[in-house]
């Protein structure tokens, strides 16, 4: 049934990609602000439109604190009656975890974090993460420097373009 | 000294592109957002590209045969059979050139004599008439009208039509228009083509740029394979403009006086291009399909702002230009192009570059991001009314 219905108009505007504001979303889908609010609205009660996030190159800004960034891979054991879910979701829920997926092949799951220092990180893997029940085994990976984050390319100069301005 | 004297007497002839010193004013100025530019805005996605690169790496710097890469022609022709439903030998029925505008030029130098008479639709590309005039023949155009979207109609072709008209040129869906055929106008002007003995040149370079309904090529209706010769390419689909590759299919004779042709003059399009076509047509076809979507909703977009701003647009059903009649501002297609530069710092190209029936037409590129296209249209708004205030204390209201 969800196949044959059309797609929300707003949901295709967003997994375009583009970063338009509701305005301009309006403007190009043809439909009122209010319209474009309604679709929105109905994204999030669906549960498919989750959140807005920036994407952002802190290491442009001084001011930032360095945030220290790890890939942990972790092994656990499944569970009768709820295999990997129960163990995944508790993981997930600490604040430090900024995402968290479940894997084929080596490892079980595979968890993105962030701490304000290798030493918070640190701790965070020996007291928290390797500690609970289930846990057989974690390998953390410290990201060293980002190339490209959540679609954008980073320290890429950008050129000035020599594309006409009128052409044929 | 005058070198002038020198040149050539069909070149002095040849008209200047109406693009050209439009082209020379804007690219002087600052903060223009150009609806001008008749290609695509995207980057060549990355797949293709990174193919040419890696061919580089492997020494792919060679000449390749004249007809093109065996491996290129063999996908050309896979392609163009399972899109167009026309099937090519691809050892005898396909050259790969220096995009579709060198296949044009090749044809009409296997094709015509001097004197022989080319049919081509109004407006049309700005190449059309200059290329017949280069070889020496003559441009008979044919009109079309916004009233039908700028569609080619049988009847035209032959009240045109006179003795000597040996080709019919057509660019479906058409730069500057958007205008597109069914296949029930294609079949009519088919059996005019049988009819009249004449020879077609599609150029087909915004098919897959078609917004609604699927693309008929007049090739693949019958009798149309043997008298026609089918140009396509890379640069709109694929956004590929500047690798300048392209290709024509044909039947054997005529693809081989057209490499004669090639093979004395451009030997061969650069192996590197070659390489990025195959990776284009192998690979290539979600960033196309995810680039005609975009296109797609931007027409939609311009063309309900032209409306809504007054100027009548007609929906242009491919390609990604939309043609509106700028007429009821009271102002000529020139006049109202400049005008929009100079005070909204606006570009768009008088309808007039693209032959004598564009008049009180402009052609608008919609292959500019959103924002651009958002921004542009209220600027073209606000110079609209402002022309429809300074009109209006004249007539004492």
């Amino acid at each position: 049934m969800m196949a044959d219905s059309p797609m929300n108009p707003v949901l295709k505007l967003l997994i375009e990609g583009g970063q338009l504001s509701t305005a301009q979303m309006a403007r190009v889908a043809g439909l009122s602000e209010a319209e474009i609010d309604r679709h929105l609205e109905q994204l999030k009660k669906d549960k498919i439109f989750l959140g807005w996030r920036p994407v952002l190159d802190l290491s442009r800004e001084a001011a930032a604190h360095s945030a220290v960034r790890a890939v942990i891979e972790v092994k656990i054991t499944p569970e009768r009656g709820g295999g990997f879910n129960r163990l995944a979701e508790r993981l997930s829920r600490f604040d430090e975890v900024e995402s968290c997926y479940l894997m084929s092949g080596a490892y079980d799951l595979l968890i993105f974090i962030t701490g304000p220092s290798l030493q918070k990180v640190a701790g965070f893997v020996s007291e928290k993460l390797s500690t609970l029940e289930g846990v057989l085994s974690t390998s953390t990976h410290f990201m060293l420097r980002s190339y490209k984050e959540g679609g954008y390319l980073l320290d890429v100069p950008t050129e000035s373009s020599e594309r006409l301005k009128v052409s044929p | 000294m005058d070198n002038k004297r020198y040149i050539a007497r069909h070149v002095v002839e040849l008209p200047k592109s109406g693009i050209r010193d439009f082209f020379e004013i804007v690219s002087k100025m600052k903060d223009v957002i150009s609806l001008g530019i008749g290609e695509p805005d995207f980057d060549t996605p990355w797949h293709i590209r990174e193919a040419a690169i890696y061919a580089l790496e492997k020494g792919k710097t060679h000449y390749t045969s004249n007809l093109g890469l065996l491996e290129l022609r063999r996908a050309i022709s896979r392609y163009v059979g399972q899109n167009f439903s026309i099937a090519y030998d691809f050892e005898s029925e396909i050259i790969v050139t220096v995009g579709v505008s060198e296949s044009i030029d090749l044809a009409l130098r296997a094709l015509i004599n001097p004197g022989d008479a080319v049919l081509y639709h109004e407006p049309c590309y700005v190449s059309y008439h200059p290329s017949v005039a280069l070889t020496h023949g003559i441009g008979v155009p044919v009109p079309t009208r916004a009233g039908d979207g700028f569609s080619l109609n049988a009847e035209d072709i032959e009240r045109a039509w006179r003795p000597g008209c040996k080709v019919l040129m057509m660019n479906l869906p058409c730069n500057p228009t958007g205008g597109t055929c069914d296949r029930g106008r294609l079949e009519k002007i088919a059996r005019l083509a049988v009819d009249k003995d004449l020879i077609v040149l599609s150029d087909e370079i915004y098919s897959e740029l078609t917004y609604e309904g699927s693309h008929t090529s007049i090739a693949s209706l019958p009798g149309m394979r043997e008298r026609t010769i089918f140009l396509h390419g890379f640069s709109k689909a694929y956004a590929m403009t500047g690798f300048r590759i392209g290709y024509a299919c044909g039947p054997a004779a005529l693809i081989e006086a057209m490499m004669k042709v090639h093979q004395y003059s451009m030997l061969c399009a650069p192996i590197l291009s070659q390489e990025a076509a195959i990776e284009a047509l192998l690979r290539g076809e979600d960033s196309m399909k995810a680039m005609r979507e975009q296109y797609h909703r931007r027409r939609d977009l311009i063309v309900r702002r032209f409306n809504e701003t007054g100027l009548k647009c007609h929906m242009p059903r491919g390609t990604f230009y939309a043609f509106p009649d700028v007429a009821a501002t009271g102002l000529g297609d020139r006049e109202f192009a400049y005008g929009l530069l100079d005070s909204e710092r606006v570009a768009v190209v008088p309808g007039t570059a693209f032959g004598a029936s564009g008049r009180g037409f402009v052609r608008a590129s919609f292959a500019t991001a959103y924002e651009q296209i958002i921004e542009a249209c209220d600027r073209v708004e606000r110079y609209v009314q402002g022309l429809g205030k300074s009109r209006r204390p004249a007539s004492g209201g």
